[in-house]
């Protein structure tokens, strides 16, 4: 097979809050032999707050960020939901409207940048899934997760809207019944828990204005996940990591229930199954326990 | 290629919730086991359950033509319009165990039917309606041009059936919240360049009940049997309310205002900034657990932020292509 190459675009949280995500990425990366080239002049995609100010501005600095891995001919994989989300819908909304695309290139030209369409768009986990392929994954599972129940948490900005997040990969999601992070618990030998809320809102993006809000759904999804017997979760997404694992005081008071589980970015979990250590995967990082490794 | 058209059948389960809120203390479920052809929707395997099987089994249902909104109920936790929903798309998408629910479980009455008091009071609450005054004796008529016609963004073929208001986790749990039907009303009305109305606008950017307690999760977008895509209206709410200067100088709206901020500093988010920025004064209540995440080496502080390589880019971008003020 021919060596994978992408374009990362990290987004924020991968270099701040989360460093153990930029971490594992790196890690994984390198034992599965994909090369990531960093985009190191992207900026923040306004993660789904910034258009809510200033629309054509998100488009602008989003369309930028595309264009860095359009000129080196390669997909653009992102290993945030939202960075994910705001990026695909970015490029929808220019790949359907000449016109848009137009304002928008124009204000590109300024830097001497162009907005092409050429590059594909897609998160880390299809990228692993789709061009890597599980079964080889599986191959090269050196331990196997074989004793854990795995909660696995998808994130909205991964599975909905459908029609967009569809567009961005092959393996097909239904996001009422999304299976591609099961898959990949299974190809690392673990066992996957079914449970109601895996599909569901971890309530980061209102953390600062509806406290109460974010807190009960976090509380729900740590809650649905001990309750199917989970020995830990894991989700592509960094902001959900931040709420699942360092906001469980305010989850476990929110719904009158102590709840704590240990996290795992699903780089991290990849990462334990081919053989990398936790320093390797920055697992010092949590605060929620992680003393199962 | 043939034009003919082939009818396939096959066996579903059907788990289906019964209650009666004057007999029952507690829901149940019953199977009924059914051949279910291609041909048909959910509603037709609702009217067979209380035809063939239970006449006590009750449903809302009028007009069979995804016009009237009555038979929205849940199909594995999926809002789906009855009459719409082929029965063939939700075996695809879910296999052939089928579990049959009312939007709401906790407003349930009679088996589906739910009592939707909540729903029609928050679409009451954003003045769903046109305000304008009308000249009684036109002397000609009141056309609006196909392009602001276009503006309402098929806002208006909303059927308030109530599927994405059900599906909206926020609704559940924030009960002062609009919810994305009222605010696909509130913005219908909002968009029209016949209103002018003045309190609506305010009315859904207010804190708890407003647009900015929408955690942005698109469940509603993905509920719609219209495909109306509520989300997308709570983003134009949001954007009018700094277009028509009425956005609140509160956590919320400094969170959507900072990021332009930390953008043009950094390129990449300040986190801290960002919290800092949003909150005031309030950022003591997250001391706790930012030193907490501090021991862990998740805050980076403000000088130690990597910013974006070519940020003069970046800078020259947000000066020229900024539309917003606040």
């Amino acid at each position: 097979m021919k060596k994978l190459k992408y374009a990362l675009f990290t987004g924020c949280t991968a270099k701040q809050s989360t460093p153990e995500q930029m971490m594992s990425t790196m890690a994984v990366a390198e034992k599965l032999g994909i090369e990531l080239v960093e985009l190191t002049e992207a900026s923040c995609c306004g993660a789904s707050h910034l258009q809510d100010y200033d629309e054509f501005l998100s488009l602008v600095l989003n369309a930028r960020n595309i264009a860095y891995a359009e000129k080196q001919g390669l997909t653009m994989v992102t290993i945030c939901n939202t960075c994910q989300l705001n990026t695909a819908m970015t490029k929808h909304k220019l790949d359907n409207d000449e016109a848009l695309k137009a304002k928008v290139n124009e204000k590109l030209a300024e830097v001497g940048l162009e907005y092409k369409g050429t590059s594909a768009i897609t998160h880390f986990l299809y990228a692993i899934i789709d061009d890597f392929g599980l079964d080889k994954i599986k191959e090269m599972v050196v331990t196997p997760l074989s004793q854990f129940n795995i909660a696995p948490f998808y994130g909205c900005h991964n599975i909905r809207p459908s029609e967009l997040q569809n567009e961005t990969h092959n393996s097909k999601e239904n996001p009422y019944n999304p299976t591609s992070l099961d898959d990949l618990i299974i190809a690392c030998g673990g066992k996957n828990v079914d449970y109601e809320e895996k599909n569901k809102c971890c309530g980061f993006h209102v953390e600062l204005q509806a406290p109460h809000t974010a807190a009960v759904l976090t509380g729900n999804a740590i809650a649905g996940a001990m309750d199917g017997n989970a020995d830990m979760m894991v989700t592509p997404c960094p902001l959900c990591h931040l709420k699942l694992d360092t906001q469980t005081a305010h989850a476990s008071e929110a719904i009158g229930r102590d709840v704590e589980l240990p996290v795992l970015h699903m780089q991290q979990m990849v990462g334990l199954a081919l053989g990398c250590t936790p320093a390797e995967l920055g697992l010092n990082h949590h605060l929620a326990k992680v003393d199962f490794v | 290629m043939s034009t003919e058209h082939k009818i396939t059948t096959q066996q579903v389960n059907f788990k289906v919730f019964r209650f009666n809120a004057d007999e029952d203390y507690l829901p149940y479920y019953e199977d009924y086991n059914m051949e279910v052809t291609s041909e048909e929707v959910v509603l037709d395997i609702l009217n067979r359950i209380k035809w063939d099987h239970d006449g006590s089994f009750s449903y809302r249902r009028s007009c069979r033509h995804g016009i009237c909104g009555a038979c929205a109920i849940k199909v594995n936790g999926r809002s789906t319009l009855a009459c719409k929903e082929s029965m063939n798309d939700m075996v695809d998408l879910f296999g052939s165990e089928l579990v049959i629910e009312p939007l709401s479980k906790k407003r349930a009455i009679k088996d589906m039917i739910i009592d939707k008091a909540d729903f029609w009071e928050k679409h009451a609450a954003v003045t769903p309606y046109l305000v304008a005054d009308i000249d009684e004796t036109p002397e000609s008529e009141n056309l609006v041009s196909p392009e602001d016609a276009d503006k309402l963004d098929e806002a208006d073929l909303c059927i308030q059936c109530g599927a994405c208001h059900y599906a909206c986790p926020v609704v559940a749990i924030n009960e002062d919240f609009f919810g994305p039907a009222a605010f696909a009303a509130a913005y219908r009305f909002d968009a029209d360049v016949r209103d002018s109305a003045d309190s609506r606008l305010k009315d859904v950017n207010e804190e708890k009940q407003g647009v900015w307690d929408c955690v942005k999760c698109f469940e509603c977008a993905e509920a719609c049997p219209k495909d109306i895509n509520p989300i997308a209206k709570i983003t134009k709410l949001h954007q009018m309310a700094f277009q028509e200067g009425i956005a609140k100088n509160n956590v919320a709206v400094r969170h959507a205002v900072g990021f332009k901020n930390s953008i043009v500093k950094n390129g990449v988010l300040d986190e801290g900034g960002l919290v800092l920025y949003s909150e005031g004064p309030s950022i003591v209540k997250h001391i706790p657990v930012a030193l907490r995440m501090f021991s862990k080496g998740k805050i980076v502080p403000p000088w130690g932020i990597t910013k974006s390589d070519n940020l003069d880019e970046i800078k020259k971008l947000v000066k020229s292509s900024s539309t917003a003020k606040f």
